[in-house]
């Protein structure tokens, strides 16, 4: 009784929270699963069951099987640019640089300001013009010689979402590269000392000794960029609006939502766009509870 | 003078290796300058944009110096920005001083005065922190609307259900920021205090939120961030009157009829609060950050 009395402030405080994340959270998004196994495809009727059909019949919209290559380019070209180049900066860092503190400042600044604001500059920087009409980067490539360099960015049929990614990298890459900084700093110099003791070279020092110790921050920056990259919205919406050339999940949902009106078709977009991001953070997560635990 | 040759064959290898890494620092240093001047790209463009004439501020002359430098389009851009930037305001300072309250309690509870299955709560908590918000937007609208009716408020359309939505789906990462600011304190100082007859609340109040002061500061900023930057929460669950900043300023910005002048400088007067807080204490705003990937 004793060891209950102990508790249980403990457990009331938190309840009003708990509360909330299993209505809000958890309620929320098996309400949503319900939703998207009716037939709900106006906003008065109440909807009958219909199993999986919307999830099986969203597959035979074209729509669809765009928006989710679009997402599949985006976020490989968004997640890999922002890894690479965030790495990058924080390998030209590690050893310490005069100025640190100003090239981080300057470098992390994007991710405190919103995609709506930052995508007014970059749909003009990346507007599609060419050759006489070129306007934005177009244009600047132009003044520097390099007019091979020119194509129509987010425009383009095929690699369009390559283009829209670069906002998304330019905003991210500062964050991955303080991650990488932590992670780079993180190893012991003495480590770096005995190999280098050893015989070996500086490179080898970093292939053996450093990279695997910055494995842990390169997966977590890979699940943030990953899941951050599966529901992208307001970059789009602010470079490009709802134009189906830059569809994505997302953007499709929204309109299901507000210009198609079908609660349905809106849920069950949803629904994916959750799942494809818990295949891989649940794991994720379930692997950090066992290690906090094991440590 | 054998001698003297002796030493700078000796002192060679060591010294090309000096100059090598002295090669190697200024290369690096060049290189960070180059990519500051890319990351800096669109902060130039918005910049001289906004202070252009109408007579100036179409694309073709945009890496251009305005020639006639003038502030018109900051006076047009404040005036249909600012009622956003009010609804901001209402909805951000209190929503991240609920969030930081709600978190520091949790966080406290969850690492100092443990009860049953908290460790499985807290992972719970932490999946909400990853989950896609499209997944809940369409019964959130429906929720909102059934407990603003059963209530009486204006919850669906308003700044306090935008607000609520927000600080619930903040609960997540204030807990963890404050969970692990909270493991750091030893555990003797709780323990003492529970001898010394005081309760939860009590210690709480007189070990614990005295010393919360950093993880108060990286919550607040954290949220306050959040709050003003999100688009896709106002976008579901606001009406017109109460639409933010992010919001209005795509309806601005999505205008054919909106000169480029003033699009930019709506643009930056959105992004000023949040800026002003990443420069004066830009240090707290990186722990947030860090909080969210690396744990403990």
């Amino acid at each position: 009784m004793t060891r209950v009395r102990r508790w249980l402030p403990g457990l009331l405080l938190v309840t009003p929270s708990i509360v909330a994340v299993a209505v809000f959270v958890y309620g929320l998004l098996g309400w949503n699963f319900t939703v998207a196994m009716t037939d709900r495809h106006d906003e008065i009727s109440q909807g009958s069951f219909v199993g999986l059909e919307n999830f099986t019949g969203l597959w035979d919209q074209e729509r669809w099987g765009i928006s989710v290559r679009h997402a599949i380019v985006f976020t490989v070209v968004f997640v890999g640019g922002a890894l690479v180049l965030g790495w990058f900066l924080a390998f030209l860092m590690e050893k310490g640089v005069r100025g640190e503190s100003g090239f981080r400042a300057i470098y992390l600044f994007p991710m405190a300001v919103s995609f709506i604001a930052t995508g007014v500059v970059w749909r003009w920087l990346m507007n599609s013009g060419t050759g006489e009409r070129a306007v934005g980067l177009n244009s600047l490539f132009h003044y520097l010689g390099l007019d091979v360099l020119q194509w129509q960015w987010f425009r383009d049929p095929d690699w369009g979402m390559a283009a829209m990614a670069i906002p998304a990298i330019w905003q991210m890459s500062g964050y991955v590269m303080a991650l990488f900084l932590a992670g780079f700093r993180g190893v012991p110099d003495d480590l770096r000392e005995a190999a280098r003791v050893d015989g070996c070279g500086e490179w080898q020092v970093y292939r053996y000794i450093v990279l695997p110790m910055l494995r842990p921050v390169t997966l977590s920056a890979l699940i943030i960029l990953g899941h951050i990259s599966l529901k992208v919205f307001d970059l789009i919406v602010a470079v490009s609006g709802k134009q189906i050339i830059t569809d994505v999940p997302a953007i499709f949902m929204w309109t299901a939502v507000f210009d198609s009106h079908d609660p349905a078709k809106g849920a069950t977009i949803a629904s994916y766009i959750v799942l494809s991001v818990a295949v891989f953070v649940i794991p994720y997560l379930v692997w950090n509870a066992r290690k906090g635990k094991r440590s | 003078m054998s001698v003297a040759q002796e030493a700078v064959r000796h002192a060679a290898p060591a010294d090309r290796a000096r100059q090598r890494a002295v090669v190697a620092r200024w290369a690096r240093l060049a290189l960070l300058l180059i990519f500051v001047v890319v990351f800096l790209i669109p902060v130039y463009v918005l910049l001289v944009t906004s202070f252009k004439p109408l007579s100036e501020a179409d694309p073709g002359q945009a890496w251009n110096l305005p020639k006639v430098w003038t502030a018109e389009a900051w006076t047009v851009a404040w005036e249909k920005l600012e009622p956003g930037i009010v609804n901001s305001v209402l909805l951000a300072v209190p929503g991240s001083l609920i969030s930081a309250v709600l978190g520091s309690m949790n966080g406290y509870v969850l690492s100092k005065w443990r009860f049953p299955g908290a460790d499985v709560v807290f992972t719970l908590f932490l999946f909400g922190m990853f989950i896609p918000y499209q997944g809940v937007m369409i019964p959130l609208v429906q929720l909102m609307v059934n407990l603003g009716e059963a209530l009486n408020i204006d919850l669906y359309g308003g700044i306090p259900g935008l607000t609520l939505a927000h600080v619930v789906y903040g609960i997540p990462i204030c807990t963890l920021i404050f969970r692990n600011y909270y493991v750091t304190i030893p555990d003797e100082l709780i323990e003492a205090s529970r001898v010394d007859g005081a309760g939860m609340l009590r210690t709480f109040w007189s070990i614990m939120l005295p010393v919360s002061g950093p993880a108060f500061a990286v919550v607040i900023i954290w949220q306050f961030t959040s709050m003003w930057n999100d688009f896709l929460f106002a976008v579901f669950l606001t009406a017109p009157s109460s639409w933010p900043t992010t919001v209005m300023l795509n309806n601005i910005a999505g205008a054919q009829t909106v000169p480029y002048s003033q699009q930019m400088a709506a643009a930056i007067l959105a992004s000023i609060p949040t800026m002003v807080v990443y420069v004066l204490l830009g240090r707290f705003f990186m722990r947030g950050l860090m909080a969210g990937a690396l744990k403990g």
